[in-house]
């Protein structure tokens, strides 16, 4: 009380709390009746992702099923997070392939510069987010399992076509 | 001397006849028997779905769904939720006193569900052994049985904030002391009237006397006792807005932040089975208990087992529109701060309720010289007048907004200047001898 009060004289209209009390009962009556509810039931309802999601990866495979990517090696040098292991190989036609590919999703950030380095559109970040895993080393994508998944790709952002029309 | 002069009234009223109806040794003991194993059993499936529709209800009106995935509508979800606290490992704070510790939840629980057994559920049903009271214990001194058993409540809490040996739970516990104590006193005042109007402390003589077509329901005939009494039944029940002994935002969880597993669960069962009480007081004190209004059906003799059905449903169907209404209010107001709990206590809600006691007691006096008997249609619509007139003055009062005193609102002109006056005490210059203060 040592310091000066300053006492506002405002309406009764704004110092009630019976009005302002009745009117928040009135307001929450509303949203009670209102069967407009913003709740997602998680695991049968799913909200739309975004075109430009990205999430696990994929490696996309040609005609025979055969990995796509030509072990460039431009995916590990682009990655910032160092996260992809490439171990080239060449087979008796003289054409590239990996020997081993493995993108380690704990390290990965998901920028998507892999998916936008790449000069085969081989290996994309995917639509996806249910990833869970019982131990740490199964977040180790090796090929097998990158060409196994069947979820949607990202669709790179065009600067063409901004919005995406 | 009140008291005394209740049990007077209490012992030599009309009130014992109607309580000690006779039956057989045995068949009273097997009635008694079942009433208890009904009573217990509907209260904790009762107080098991209270606390699934708060989480339904609070989920709505946040636009949410709330818990929906256990059972059809997520009615088992208490069920889940007592699994998993009993095979929760039960942790014991090393300075805790045990004892104490222990006995809390218990000391909480208890009182809540020994209410239950004087409250009648629904007409007496006169069957071929004998006229079978619904209440489990129908004492002849109900209300006061009531009460000092609703004052109980509150060791629970203290106790475990004490014993806790933790600075939150006793505050809680503290605070939870401080606003029992303040709120049973105009708990026990406005329910005077009713004492007054029924003659009798006796709850199904207070049941009986607000029976017939609806008009004799308390709630006409003493509206603002009824106010006063909901309003100490939320500081009562520990409910926002009155929901200091908790507190998340200033005490951690209040009293019980020591506590896990089971005994935390005592103590949200304790909550809900106090709200279910308050809710049962409220319907039987104020809403004519089990009677049905509009119609004299369930009032005249013939005392079948389909009235006390139909009675039984009806009282619960009151019971948990106030048990709506608790939830809604909790979800919708804010807490009040300490000071406003106890101004709206001692400032306000006494002196309403002492008055109120003078208003009935002389409304009565008058009307029963003038010859309008309590139990006449007269009596009920001239307390209706009265009451509309008194409710209007207090919500006008009340709408002034100075009796709680929000921050922002306008003081007292008073109240003003003696803080200018104050304020000018200190500023005067510090002389030779006046130290800092």
């Amino acid at each position: 009380m040592a310091i000066g009060i300053k006492v506002l004289e405002r309406p009764i209209k704004q110092t009630s709390y019976v009005r302002a009390t009745l009117s928040g009962m009135a307001l929450t009556l509303k949203h009670l009746l209102d069967p407009d509810k913003v709740t997602i039931q998680y695991p049968d309802q799913k909200w739309p992702l975004s075109p430009r999601w990205r999430g696990t990866h994929r490696m996309l495979t040609n005609e025979e099923g055969k990995a796509k990517c030509v072990a460039c090696g431009l995916c590990p040098t682009v990655c910032p997070s160092n996260c992809i292991k490439l171990v080239p190989g060449e087979d008796e036609n003289g054409n590239r392939y990996p020997l081993v590919f493995e993108i380690d999703e704990f390290r990965c950030i998901f920028c998507g510069y892999c998916q936008e380095v790449c000069p085969e559109e081989a290996i994309h970040v995917g639509r996806h987010y249910e990833n869970s895993e019982y131990s740490r080393e199964g977040f180790v994508y090796d090929l097998e399992r990158l060409m196994a998944q069947t979820h949607p790709v990202c669709e790179m952002w065009d600067p063409a076509d901004p919005k995406g029309e | 001397m009140t008291v005394l002069a209740l049990l007077q009234a209490a012992t030599t009223g009309d009130g014992l006849v109607h309580a000690s109806q006779p039956e057989s040794g045995g068949v009273w003991f097997l009635a008694t028997v079942i009433k208890m194993l009904l009573t217990f059993t509907i209260y904790m499936i009762g107080v098991m779905l209270v606390i699934w529709a708060e989480r339904r209800i609070c989920g709505f009106i946040q636009d949410r769904l709330g818990p929906n995935r256990v059972g059809p509508a997520g009615l088992l979800q208490s069920v889940a939720d007592g699994v998993k606290n009993i095979m929760k490992e039960e942790t014991y704070p090393g300075q805790a006193y045990l004892p104490l510790f222990v006995l809390a939840p218990v000391m909480a629980f208890i009182p809540a569900l020994l209410t239950w057994s004087v409250i009648p559920y629904g007409a007496p049903w006169q069957s071929k052994w004998g006229l079978i009271d619904t209440a489990l214990a129908p004492m002849p001194i109900g209300f006061l049985f009531i009460l000092s058993i609703a004052s109980l409540g509150v060791y629970g809490i203290v106790l475990a904030g004490w014993s806790s040996n933790n600075k939150y739970s006793l505050l809680g516990g503290l605070r939870s002391s401080a606003q029992m104590i303040s709120y049973e006193i105009s708990m026990g005042m406005s329910t005077i009237p009713v004492l007054i109007l029924a003659g009798n402390v006796s709850l199904s003589r207070i049941v009986e006397q607000q029976g017939g077509w609806g008009i004799h329901w308390n709630v006409v005939n003493v509206t603002i006792a009824f106010v006063v009494f909901m309003i100490a039944a939320f500081a009562e029940t520990n409910r926002v807005p009155f929901d200091l002994p908790e507190a998340e935002s200033e005490l951690v969880a209040g009293y019980h932040a020591e506590y896990s597993a089971m005994k935390f669960s005592m103590f949200f069962i304790a909550e809900y089975a106090n709200i279910m009480t308050a809710s049962a007081l409220m319907a039987t004190l104020f809403f004519g208990g089990w009677d049905i209004p509009f119609t004299m059906w369930d009032n005249i003799a013939p005392h079948t087992f389909a009235k006390t059905l139909a009675t039984f449903a009806f009282f619960w169907v009151k019971i948990l529109f106030f048990v709506f209404v608790f939830i809604w209010v909790r979800w919708t107001l804010p807490r009040f701060r300490y000071d406003q709990l106890m101004a709206l206590g001692w400032k306000f809600m006494l002196p309403v309720a002492l008055g109120y006691v003078v208003v009935v007691a002389g409304a009565t006096l008058i009307l029963e010289s003038a010859g309008i008997h309590p139990a006449s249609w007269q009596f009920a619509l001239i307390m209706l007048a009265i009451n509309v007139v008194l409710v209007a003055v207090m919500f006008g009062i009340v709408d002034r907004g100075r009796l709680i005193s929000p921050a922002y609102s306008r003081l007292d002109k008073r109240d003003l200047r003696k803080l200018r006056r104050l304020d000018a005490a200190r500023m005067r210059p510090i002389t030779s001898e006046g130290g800092a203060d």
